[in-house]
C-alpha cells in the first residue's frame, strides 16, 4: 500500500497527496496493517454471494487513507502559519511582553487561554478520530458498493463464451459488446469506469467502455501492483479471485480534475483476458470534504464558544472579587463605608459578606480608636484643669508663705524656700507631661502665623540668658540683617528654642553658646552651639528620647524635667520641620532646627549645616574621618539625623547631610554671619 | 485706685486663696461659686475688674463673659486651666480682655489686675482722628462720622496706642507692652483677637479694614498707606 499510496503522491493534487503521512498510519490501530503491504488482497476470494472478506480489508485501506489525508492538511494548514509568524515574530516578540504582563495579573485571561489551548486540542482530536471513523465508514460502504457491481460485472463476462477462447480478430468487438453490457447492467452508478485486458498472448489494451466516453484511458493508467498481481494470478491458472486498490489515475474522462482516485479491481477473465473495473471516489471525497470543513467550522465556533463562556463564567468570579480588591483599596484609603453587595447565597456571596464584616468590624475599631482619642483629649483636658487648679492654690499659698518667712524659724522658712521651689518644678513637670500627653494622643494643634523667626529667638533667650549669667557664660546671637519670616506657631518654636538654649547653657560648662539664624528659599533654620561635654557617637539620637540623661550619675543642676527635647522634637515635628543634633566628646555640640517657610510645605533642605565649621577645620583629618560628608555609611552614626520630614524615611540614608546641603548651610548667607567660624 | 474685685470661681479653696492674695494688695474680693448667680453678683458688687474661671457649674464662664460684656465694658481677666488655642481665643472672643494659665503666680495675677486697672489719671484734653474715626483721648470716646462707638476700655487703649503715632507699625509684642502692660513677650493672640474685635466694632468692612491695618509679617498700624 505504501508504494502504491507514494506513487500517487507524486502526481496526486487531491486524494493522492494525502497519502504522504505515515505517523498518521502508525497512530491508529484500524490501520495496523504492515507496511509492506501493497493493499492488493491476494487471498480474498470474491464470489459474488459474499465479498465481505476483502470489503473488510478495503475498510482497512480506507482507514489509511483517511488518516493520511488530516496529517497532511493539518501540516499544509501550519506551513504558510509558520511562514506568517516568522514575518510576525519581531510583532509577536514586542507584543509578548505586555501579554505575559496580563497573563500574569489577569485570571480571566488566563482562564480563557487555558481554555482556548485545552479545548482547542481535545476539538482536535476528537474531530481527528470522527473524522477517521467517518472516511473509513465511508470508504467501506463504497467498497461494498463497488465490490459487489465487480463481482456481478466478472459473472456476466464469465458468461460469454469467447473468453475461454484466445483472442481472435472479432475478440474487440465482443469486448466492446461486454463492456457495453455491463454498462446496461449496472447503470446509475457514477462515472465508473471498465476495460478488459488481452494478457495473452502479449498485453494488449483492449477496450474501456462502449464508446470510450467512461472508463480507463489506457492499460498504463492501471497500477502496475494490480496488473502483477491479476497476472500472477491468471498464471496460477486462480480464477474468480478479485484483487483491488486504491489507486489514482490521470485524466480520467468526466472528471475536471487531473488526477482521479479511486477503486482499481481486477480479476482474471478466463485464461487470455483480464477485466478491471475503477470506480472513482470524487463524490465521497467531496462529501467528506464538506464534512471535514463543516467540522473544522464546528469545532473553531465551538472552541470561539467555550472561551467566551470561560470568560463569561470567569468573569463572575473575577468582577466580584476585583470589586473586593477595589473595595479593600478604598477601604485602605480611608473610607470605611465602603460595602459590597451581597447577591445569592454562593462563595462569592460568602466572599462580600466576609469583606462587609470585616469592613464593619474595622469600622468598629476606627470607632473605638477614636473614641479612645477622644476620651484621650477630654481626660488631658480634664486632668490639665483638676490638677491646675488646686496646684494654683498651693502656689499662692506657698508664696504667702514665703512672702512672710522673714517671721517664720529657720526651718519653716527653708522649708518655705524648698515648697516654693519645688513647686515650680513640679508645675514645669506637669505642664512637660500634658504637652507630651497631648503629642501622644495626635491632639496636639499648630496655629502658624507668619512670623520672624529671629524675634522668636530673642524672646526665648531671656531664661537662658539668666542663666547662663548665673554661670558667666555668654549666649552670641548671630542674626541675620534682615526678618526670616516664616510660617510657624510662634508658641511652640519659642519653646522649641527655650529648650534649645536652656540645654545649650546646661551642658555648655560655662563656655559661650552660639546661636545662629539663617534662612533660605523654603526653610528658616536656627543653630545653637555649645562648646561643653558634647555628646557620644550614637547619644545624638538619645538625646531626644524622653527623660533621658548623658550622665545619669550627673546631677540635674537646673531641674529640667527631661522632657524638653523631646517636646521640642515634637514641636518641630508638627510644623513638618527638622530637629537634629550633633555632637562630639568635648567638642561641644550642635542642635539645628529647620523649619519650611510656608506652614505644610516639605522640606529639602536646611540652610545651615549640622556639623559646624570649626570641628572640620580643627584637627583635619582625624575630624574628618568620622565626618560623613558624603552622607553615606556607617559613620554617619556620628551626625544624629532626625529626618522629620514625616515620609518614614529613616537612618544615614535619609540624612540630608550630603556636601550640597553643607555647602547650602555655607553659602546661603554670606555675610550674615551665618555660619561659625571662631 | 479703685479695687473692687469680684472672683468667680467654682474652687473654694482657690477662691479663699485669691482673697487673701487681693486682700493683701489692698484690693476688696467679693465672690461667687455659681455662673449663673454671677450676673446677680456682678450687678450688685458694681466691681471694677472680673476674675473669670472659665469652667463653672451652671452658666459657663464663657456665656458669663459674653453676658458681663453685653453690660459693661469693665476688665475682665479669665482664669483657664487650658491653654489650649481653641479655649482662650473663645475666652478672649468671647470679650475677655486678658487672661492667666493656671497654675500661676500670686505676683503675675496682681500684675495682670493693676494693669487691666491702671488708668491715666487725668488725661490732657486730646483729640485723635484716623480716617473717619474721631477719638476723644479725655472724654474715653470714639465715634466714627458723628456716630459713638462703644468701645471697652481695653479696646480703647489699643486703639489710641496705634492712632497716637498714625502710619507707624507697630509689633504684636510692643501693643503687647503698650497695652496690656506685659515686661515680656506674651501670648500674641491676644493682640489678634482684640484687634478683631476692635475692627468689628470701628471699621465700615471688618474683611477690609482701614483704620487699623495688618502689616504682614510685622504687626498692625493705624491708618491707610
Amino acid at each position: 500500500m505504501r508504494g502504491v499510496i507514494s506513487r500517487t503522491a507524486g502526481s496526486g493534487r487531491r486524494l493522492a497527496g494525502l497519502g504522504n503521512g505515515k505517523q498518521g498510519q502508525a497512530a491508529l490501530s484500524t490501520a495496523a496493517r504492515p507496511a509492506d503491504e501493497t493493499g492488493l488482497d491476494a487471498n480474498a476470494m470474491m464470489t459474488p454471494g459474499s465479498p465481505a472478506a476483502d470489503l473488510h480489508e478495503a475498510a482497512g485501506a480506507a482507514g489509511h487513507w483517511s488518516v493520511t489525508v488530516h496529517a497532511d492538511r493539518i501540516r499544509r494548514a501550519l506551513r504558510p502559519a509558520s511562514r506568517l509568524s516568522a514575518a510576525l515574530r519581531k510583532r509577536l516578540v514586542a507584543a509578548a511582553g505586555s501579554l505575559r504582563e496580563h497573563w500574569v495579573r489577569s485570571l480571566q485571561l488566563r482562564v480563557v487561554g487555558t481554555t482556548l489551548v485545552l479545548s482547542g486540542a481535545v476539538v482536535t482530536v476528537l474531530g481527528l478520530f470522527l473524522m477517521q471513523y467517518i472516511a473509513s465508514d465511508v470508504l467501506q460502504a463504497d467498497a461494498t458498493r463497488t465490490g459487489s457491481v465487480a463481482a456481478e460485472g466478472l459473472q456476466t463476462a464469465e458468461a460469454m463464451p469467447w473468453v475461454r477462447s484466445s483472442p481472435g480478430s472479432g475478440t474487440r468487438g465482443q469486448i466492446y459488446q461486454l463492456l457495453h453490457q455491463l454498462q446496461v447492467q449496472a447503470p446509475g452508478l457514477g462515472n465508473y469506469g471498465m476495460a478488459v485486458l488481452i494478457a495473452q498472448p502479449r498485453q494488449e489494451y483492449a477496450a474501456l467502455t462502449a464508446g470510450g466516453r467512461l472508463g480507463i484511458p489506457s492499460a498504463q493508467s492501471l497500477p502496475t501492483p494490480l496488473t502483477d498481481k491479476v497476472s500472477q494470478l491468471q498464471g496460477h491458472g486462480i480464477q474468480n479471485k478479485l484483487s483491488y486498490q486504491l489507486t489514482s489515475i490521470n485524466n480520467y474522462p468526466g472528471s475536471g480534475a487531473p488526477v482521479t482516485t479511486g477503486f482499481a479491481y481486477g480479476v482474471p477473465l478466463g485464461n487470455y483476458y483480464q477485466l478491471y473495473y475503477f470506480f472513482p471516489l470524487s463524490d465521497e471525497q467531496r462529501s467528506l470534504d464538506q464534512v471535514q470543513l463543516i467540522m473544522m467550522l464546528a469545532g473553531l465556533a465551538l472552541v470561539v464558544l467555550l472561551a467566551l463562556i470561560a470568560s463569561l463564567v470567569t468573569r463572575w468570579v473575577v468582577v466580584p472579587v476585583r470589586q473586593a480588591a477595589s473595595g479593600a483599596q478604598r477601604l485602605r484609603a480611608g473610607n470605611l463605608q465602603e460595602r459590597m453587595a451581597v447577591r445569592g447565597s454562593d462563595e462569592l456571596a460568602a466572599l462580600a459578606t466576609s469583606f462587609n464584616e470585616m469592613a464593619a468590624s474595622l469600622q468598629d475599631k476606627m470607632q473605638q480608636l477614636e473614641d479612645l482619642t477622644l476620651g484621650q483629649r477630654q481626660f488631658v483636658s480634664d486632668v490639665s484643669h483638676e490638677l491646675r487648679t488646686p496646684l494654683t492654690t498651693i502656689k499662692c499659698a506657698a508664696e504667702v508663705i514665703f512672702a512672710s518667712r522673714a517671721e517664720l524659724d529657720p526651718a519653716a522658712a527653708r522649708s518655705a524656700e524648698l515648697l516654693l521651689s519645688q513647686l515650680e518644678r513640679f508645675e514645669s513637670l506637669l505642664a512637660d507631661l500634658l504637652e507630651i500627653s497631648k503629642h501622644d494622643a495626635n491632639v496636639a494643634t499648630l496655629d502658624p502665623e507668619p512670623v520672624d523667626v529671629c524675634d522668636l529667638v530673642r524672646n526665648a533667650a531671656d531664661v537662658a540668658q539668666q542663666l547662663a549669667e548665673r554661670r558667666g557664660a555668654k549666649i552670641e546671637f548671630r542674626l541675620p540683617a534682615e526678618p526670616c519670616v516664616a510660617e510657624v506657631d510662634p508658641r511652640r518654636v519659642e519653646r522649641i528654642m527655650r529648650n534649645l538654649l536652656v540645654n545649650a547653657v546646661e551642658h555648655g560648662d560655662g563656655k559661650g553658646t552660639l546661636v545662629t539664624v539663617a534662612g533660605d528659599s523654603g526653610a528658616v533654620a536656627v543653630a545653637v552651639r555649645d562648646h561643653g561635654v558634647g555628646l557620644r557617637p550614637g547619644e545624638e539620637h538619645l538625646v531626644f528620647d524622653r527623660f533621658w540623661r548623658a550622665d545619669p550619675a550627673r546631677a540635674r543642676s537646673t531641674g529640667g524635667t527631661g522632657l524638653g527635647l523631646s517636646i521640642a522634637l515634637e514641636d518641630a515635628r508638627l510644623h513638618g520641620g527638622w530637629l537634629e543634633a550633633w555632637g562630639e566628646c568635648g567638642r561641644g555640640s550642635l542642635f539645628r532646627l529647620t523649619l519650611p517657610r510656608a506652614a505644610g510645605a516639605l522640606l529639602e533642605g536646611s540652610p545651615l549645616s549640622l556639623i559646624p565649621d570649626e570641628a572640620e577645620l580643627a584637627d583635619g583629618a582625624a575630624g574628618l574621618a568620622g565626618l560623613p560628608l558624603d552622607g553615606e555609611g556607617g559613620g554617619a552614626a556620628g551626625l544624629a539625623g532626625l529626618p522629620l520630614d514625616g515620609d518614614g524615611k529613616a537612618g544615614p540614608g535619609s540624612l540630608p547631610l550630603d556636601g550640597h546641603d553643607i555647602e547650602a548651610g555655607a553659602g546661603s548667607a554670606p555675610g550674615t554671619g551665618a555660619v561659625p567660624d571662631e | 485706685m479703685k479695687g473692687r474685685v469680684l472672683v468667680v470661681d467654682d474652687d473654694a479653696a482657690l477662691a479663699e486663696m485669691l482673697g487673701i492674695v487681693l486682700r493683701g494688695e489692698g484690693f476688696e474680693p467679693t465672690f461667687v461659686a455659681d455662673g449663673d448667680r454671677a450676673m446677680d453678683v456682678f450687678r450688685d458688687s458694681r466691681p471694677d475688674l472680673v476674675l473669670l474661671d472659665l469652667m463653672l457649674p451652671g452658666l459657663d464662664g464663657i456665656d458669663v463673659c459674653r453676658q458681663i460684656r453685653a453690660e459693661s465694658g469693665v476688665p475682665i481677666v479669665m482664669l483657664t486651666a487650658k491653654s489650649d488655642t481653641v479655649d482662650v481665643v473663645l475666652g478672649l472672643e468671647s470679650g475677655a480682655d486678658d487672661y492667666i494659665v493656671k497654675p500661676f503666680q500670686s505676683k503675675v495675677l496682681i500684675a495682670r489686675v493693676r494693669a487691666r486697672l491702671r488708668r491715666t489719671d487725668d488725661p490732657a484734653p486730646e483729640m485723635l482722628q484716623i480716617g473717619d474715626v474721631s477719638i476723644d483721648v479725655a472724654g474715653h470716646s470714639v465715634t466714627r462720622v458723628g456716630v459713638p462707638l462703644n468701645l471697652t476700655p481695653l479696646e480703647f487703649d489699643l486703639l489710641v496706642a496705634l492712632a497716637r503715632k498714625p502710619r507707624q507699625v507697630f509689633t504684636r509684642e510692643v501693643l503687647l507692652e503698650q497695652v496690656w502692660g506685659y515686661r515680656h513677650a506674651a501670648d500674641t493672640r491676644l493682640v489678634n483677637v482684640h484687634v478683631q474685635r476692635l475692627r468689628a466694632k470701628i471699621e465700615k468692612d471688618p474683611e477690609r479694614p482701614e483704620v487699623v491695618v495688618t502689616v504682614r509679617g510685622v504687626g498692625y498700624k493705624a491708618g491707610p498707606g
